[in-house]
């Protein structure tokens, strides 16, 4: 048997051209997973039989001379917050156990139809909230590279899969860094594509004006792959930018000479560890001798990102999660009236930092507090959209960590929610502006653990961003290598 | 206006979003979400009069599809999911404290 690629692109390729089945590069895949998946528990649902179905489809399209697609017979694990038709989904929350979905996500049929296998459902924090997969009500995801670690959150599943390699691709969702933060923690590629490039319909919500689903790789090739297979516009969902989605495979060797890259300042001092923001300053370095001019901007209002975020996605979160009312799916506690049963439901479906953030974001919307919170929340969100506007007349991209750590122990953040919220100080911004923005794999830290650096773009500027990605790739020092 | 939530505030809340909660738990979310409040005063201070808020990142008004019939959700799936049905619809408990 042929040795099994590591990327998405050499196996659709081996695939497509009958040199591997599909159903080796699978039995691969679901023998890694067997072997590590219980000290990991990246997934919540492993589809080996339907999978193994899959495969065998696609390699009879083959033999039949047909071709399955841009992804033929790749392995992709789909976050659990993502519905399949049939196929429980549960956003790591007792409130949806058991419940299979009438319909599958626009995602998951985009990447069946581009001929991607789905290998399994990943952990997640519950309902997306949280930066560690520790709010899971499954119980953690431990980081591949060093298991007393968090993989990160709130994909950390999604992340810890592929940087496991029980499957070279997969997909999550992305609110406040949920992509993006994992994937420097777990030393992976993860993508916050446009708000609207992407189709959000069968996507579980979180926050609607901020969440956006996107890919996590090994390479920064296969998450353009991935990216411009699942983009495009989609009429079930109304927030669907209606428009080509751009070509990103194309533009991959087109390197950075000329381009305009900004350090934010605000984000390279307090709070940011010095080895994390030594990584970023070597990052640019590295952009700089490939002819990138490197400058440094000063963003004023995103030193109130993180407040207005905790108040913008909590209030959206309280008005989403009111669905969960135990009357159409999920788990119902019986009680003598529906108010009760609603209550004594909610109570128990509902975890920790779930009630936490709908309790936060009731608050914020409540009459007395709805002006000096959420509604000033609101006017900070148009201030960070102008100094944005502001900063992108002078660079291209903007560059900065991805998280102020490495990845941290369990348990270290869990009594204290805020230092938790602190985490996402870098990736929150984008979601609030609607911009794109990526992790790239940066070498390690002072402790061994993988550093990610952040790209953040205009919005629609994905391609300029996956050029200066595809730079940087080849540019980072491995993981091996001790930081100095 | 910027205050510092208290315990009788997250009581009102968790009543409003349909929560129970402990004593126990009273005390803890007290402490935990003031301190995110308490975190967001800076939002709270700022002078924003002339600043019009955003509430969502596009500028959306009104999507709408083809006026086109099209098939929705199976209904008798989307029943198969629910904690309890009668009649093809969905089943709850008694409302406004009637007994059934």
């Amino acid at each position: 048997m042929a040795s099994i690629p590591t990327t998405a692109i050499e196996i659709a390729a081996a695939v497509r051209s009958g040199e591997l089945s599909a159903r080796e590069v699978l039995e691969s895949h679901l023998d890694a997973i067997e072997a590590r998946e219980p000290e990991i528990n990246a997934f919540n649902l492993v589809l080996a039989d339907e999978a193994r179905a899959a495969a065998t489809a696609i390699d009879e399209r083959v033999a039949a001379g047909e071709d399955p697609g841009v992804l033929a017979g790749v392995p992709l694990a789909l976050k659990d917050n993502l519905c399949t038709h049939g196929i429980p989904t549960t956003c790591s929350s007792r409130i949806l156990e058991g419940w299979r979905p009438p319909y599958d996500a626009t995602v998951v049929q985009r990447v069946a139809a581009a001929g991607a296998i789905a290998i399994g459902k990943t952990n997640l924090d519950e309902f997306a909230m949280g930066s560690s997969t520790e709010n899971s009500a499954f119980g953690p995801t431990r980081n591949p590279r060093d298991l007393s670690r968090v993989p990160g959150g709130s994909s950390g599943g999604s992340a810890a899969a592929v940087a496991a390699g029980f499957a070279p691709i997969s997909l999550g969702s992305d609110t406040g860094g949920s992509i993006r933060q994992p994937a420097a923690l777990c030393g992976v590629v993860g993508v916050k594509p446009t708000y609207g490039m992407v189709s959000r319909y069968g996507l579980v919500a979180f926050a609607s004006s901020l969440d956006q689903i996107g890919p996590f790789s090994t390479t920064v090739a296969d998450s353009a792959l991935l990216l411009e297979a699942i983009a495009g516009h989609d009429p079930r969902d109304s927030t669907s930018i209606n428009a080509a989605a751009p070509s990103l495979l194309d533009v991959l060797d087109q390197g950075v000479a000329g381009l305009r890259i900004g350090l934010v300042t605000e984000l390279m001092g307090e709070g940011i560890a010095p080895d994390v923001a030594a990584r970023v300053r070597q990052a640019a370095e590295a952009l700089a001798a490939a002819g990138a001019e490197i400058g440094e901007v000063s963003i004023p209002a995103l030193s109130y990102g993180l407040s207005a975020y905790y108040l913008i996605a909590p209030a959206e979160a309280s008005s989403n999660l009111a669905r969960y009312d135990g009357v159409r799916y999920g788990m119902r506690v019986d009680a003598a009236t529906t108010a009760e049963m609603n209550t004594k439901t909610r109570t128990a479906g509902f975890g920790d930092e779930v009630k936490r953030r709908i309790m936060l974001g009731t608050y914020a919307l409540s009459a007395g507090y709805y002006d000096a919170y959420y509604g000033k929340a609101l006017k900070v969100r148009t201030l960070i959209m102008r100094d944005f506007e502001t900063a992108y007349k002078d660079f291209d991209l903007l560059l900065t960590p991805t998280s102020p750590t490495t990845a941290f122990r369990f348990g270290e953040k869990t009594s204290d929610p805020l230092s938790m919220y602190l985490n996402d100080i870098c990736t929150i911004p984008t979601n609030l502006a609607g911009h794109p923005a990526m992790s790239v794999p940066f070498g390690a830290g002072s402790d061994g653990m993988p550093v990610g650096v952040q790209l953040m773009a205009p919005a629609l500027a994905e391609p300029t961003m996956f050029r200066a990605a595809a730079v940087l790739e080849d540019a980072a020092p491995p993981l091996e290598e001790a930081f100095q | 206006m910027s205050a510092h939530l208290t315990r009788d505030d997250v009581a009102k809340v968790a009543l409003l979003a349909r929560l129970e909660l402990t004593d126990a738990e009273l005390d803890t979310y007290t402490g935990q979400l003031a301190a995110v409040i308490d975190h967001a005063a800076d939002v709270a201070a700022l002078d924003l009069a002339d600043i019009p808020p955003t509430a969502h990142p596009l500028p959306l008004v009104n999507v709408l599809r083809d006026d086109v019939i099209r098939p929705g959700a199976n209904r008798d799936e989307v029943l198969s999911q629910a904690p309890s049905v009668e009649d093809r619809r969905f089943r709850v408990p008694a409302i406004l404290g009637e007994e059934p």
